[in-house]
């Protein structure tokens, strides 16, 4: 039974979707299951965060490695629901004045806006600018033409990287317009519109007949791996 | 010498790459841009709009590409303001309308503040379901979208009067980090209504080279992280003669670091490479 009826769920809810695509009368249909599919997106994000809780209250009592790491996570997690649920130091709204705490969770000024502008801000955008540096030190020692393939690569990877700065003009602008084709910054809308526009069409030709196949599997209940292990 | 390259610390590469944007930062180096096809098809599908069009501005990025994205945003919601396009902003991620405040209290409240909330943009907000809530509205904004972020009912909005769908908007811009973006946008609206949706977009340079297949029949203009940001700014800042206002070149300023960190890169390589084949000739690697 555990496994019958998400079998019979899903099937329903692609059925739906599949006839709802190519019967204009259906589309309604497809419409709800999509309503559907968004509501449970929203209460996925309450499983989330009861799981964050979960695991990290288990790593903090079993002392595992790194446990002070989880009691940051923890108290990091409930400051900022604390702070956008009670809309914490938010200014008062348009409609209600002299509310204190009225106006939304985003306004200047509140604690969530504050979190957000000071804490998570910088810190995701420092992280993400941190790959400048790990890219530079990978391709120091990675990037070697080892074969013919390597140099095609490296031969693409160069064009790319001076076709997309000012330096493409140093190097080719002195190409008669006669000869503007082989400017590097057209060398590289080439590259990108050409060869990597049709190797792209191919992989994604061959990704979406895959993808097809595998969920007319899951459709039809021949693949049941998502389901889990579990014994039905 | 060949000895401290060969063993060089990666410490002295994260100095070098650090040096390598910093001087250019401060120095302030940067270039003239020259559009290319791409940036203009971006441009001229917002400027070709008649004046006071619907254009629907969806911001799915976060804090992490703001470096590369939120120079496009700002540009695409002056030329729409410049314009007197109706904005409807939106978000398929969760930070998403944070952005949108951000690019609205700099551009539109600083540069245009005579336009209305409600009769000139309004922030729709942020809704769960990913590709989920383009399948939704495309076909009808108020099953997902009963009121705005600051929770006026939709109908109670005037610029929302008469609009039922995605399908009612003149353009969709979407400003795209990764998924859900530019690629689901394709997929579920413009390919479903290929003759009632038009859109552009801008996203981050390792997103690009996978929507170029949809240029330019599904995606009338493309721009690709930060050197797309400083083609377009180029147009809008020429077009709109902004020259003294350092907010609409941004894209712009970040070339001059993106072209000393390339050619950094480059070095790197290639002194990699001497040193691979050094070592091959000696025979200590194979």
């Amino acid at each position: 039974m555990k496994r019958t009826i998400p079998l019979f769920l899903t099937a329903i809810g692609g059925f739906v979707l599949i006839i709802a695509y190519y019967i204009p009368h259906t589309q309604g249909w497809g419409e709800v299951a999509a309503i559907w599919f968004d509501i449970l997106a929203a209460i996925a994000f309450l499983l989330g965060g009861g799981n964050l809780m979960k695991i990290h209250l288990k790593k903090i009592s079993d002392h595992k490695a790194g446990w002070a790491y989880s009691v940051i996570t923890i108290i990091a997690f409930l400051a900022t629901l604390t702070a956008g649920l009670g809309k914490v130091f938010s200014p008062p709204s348009m409609q209600y004045p002299d509310m204190a705490w009225s106006g939304s969770y985003r306004e200047i000024g509140s604690a969530f806006w504050w979190l957000f502008e000071y804490a998570f801000k910088p810190l995701t955008a420092t992280m993400f600018s941190m790959l400048a540096f790990y890219v530079a030190s990978a391709a120091f020692r990675a990037f070697r033409a080892k074969n013919f393939e390597a140099i095609l690569l490296l031969g693409t990877a160069f064009i790319i990287l001076l076709g997309r700065t000012a330096a493409a003009n140093w190097v080719t602008g002195w190409l008669p317009e006669s000869w503007a084709g082989l400017k590097l910054e057209n060398v590289t809308v080439t590259i990108m519109q050409v060869f990597n526009t049709a190797g792209n069409r191919a992989i994604m030709i061959g990704i979406a007949l895959g993808v097809a196949a595998t969920s007319l599997k899951v459709l039809l209940g021949v693949d049941r791996s998502y389901l889990g292990g579990g014994k039905g | 010498m060949f000895e401290f390259f060969q063993k060089l610390d990666r410490r002295w590469i994260f100095l070098a790459m650090f040096l390598a944007v910093a001087i250019p930062i401060i120095i302030q180096l940067d270039f003239e841009e020259t559009p290319t096809d791409l940036a203009h098809r971006v441009f001229d599908a917002i400027e070709n709009l008649p004046d006071g069009s619907r254009v629907l501005l969806s911001f799915d990025f976060d804090p992490a590409s703001e470096g590369e994205l939120k120079p496009m945003a700002t540009s695409f919601v002056y030329h729409c303001a410049a314009k007197n396009h109706k904005m409807y902003i939106m978000a398929l991620w969760p930070v998403g309308p944070q952005m949108a405040d951000d690019t609205i209290e700099n551009v539109i409240k600083e540069d245009f503040p005579h336009m209305q909330y409600g009769h000139n943009y309004v922030n729709l907000g942020y809704k769960s379901g990913y590709e989920g809530v383009i399948k939704v509205i495309v076909t009808n904004f108020t099953e997902l979208y009963s009121t705005d972020t600051r929770g006026t009912p939709w109908n109670a909005i005037p610029m929302c009067t008469g609009v039922e769908s995605v399908q009612d908007m003149d353009l969709v811009i979407n400003i795209s980090a990764g998924y859900a973006g530019t690629k689901e946008w394709v997929q579920y609206a413009v390919t479903a209504y290929p003759d009632q949706i038009r859109m552009v977009a801008g996203c981050t340079g390792v997103q690009a080279p996978l929507l170029y297949p949809y240029i330019p029949h599904q995606l009338e203009g493309l721009l690709g992280a930060i050197k797309g940001a400083a083609e377009y700014e180029a147009l809008v800042v020429e077009k709109y003669k902004l020259e003294d206002d350092p907010k609409y070149h941004e894209g712009i300023r970040r070339m001059g670091p993106q072209l000393v960190a390339h050619l950094l890169m480059i070095f790197l390589i290639i002194l990699g490479n001497v040193i691979f084949f050094i070592e091959k000739k000696r025979g200590g690697r194979r």
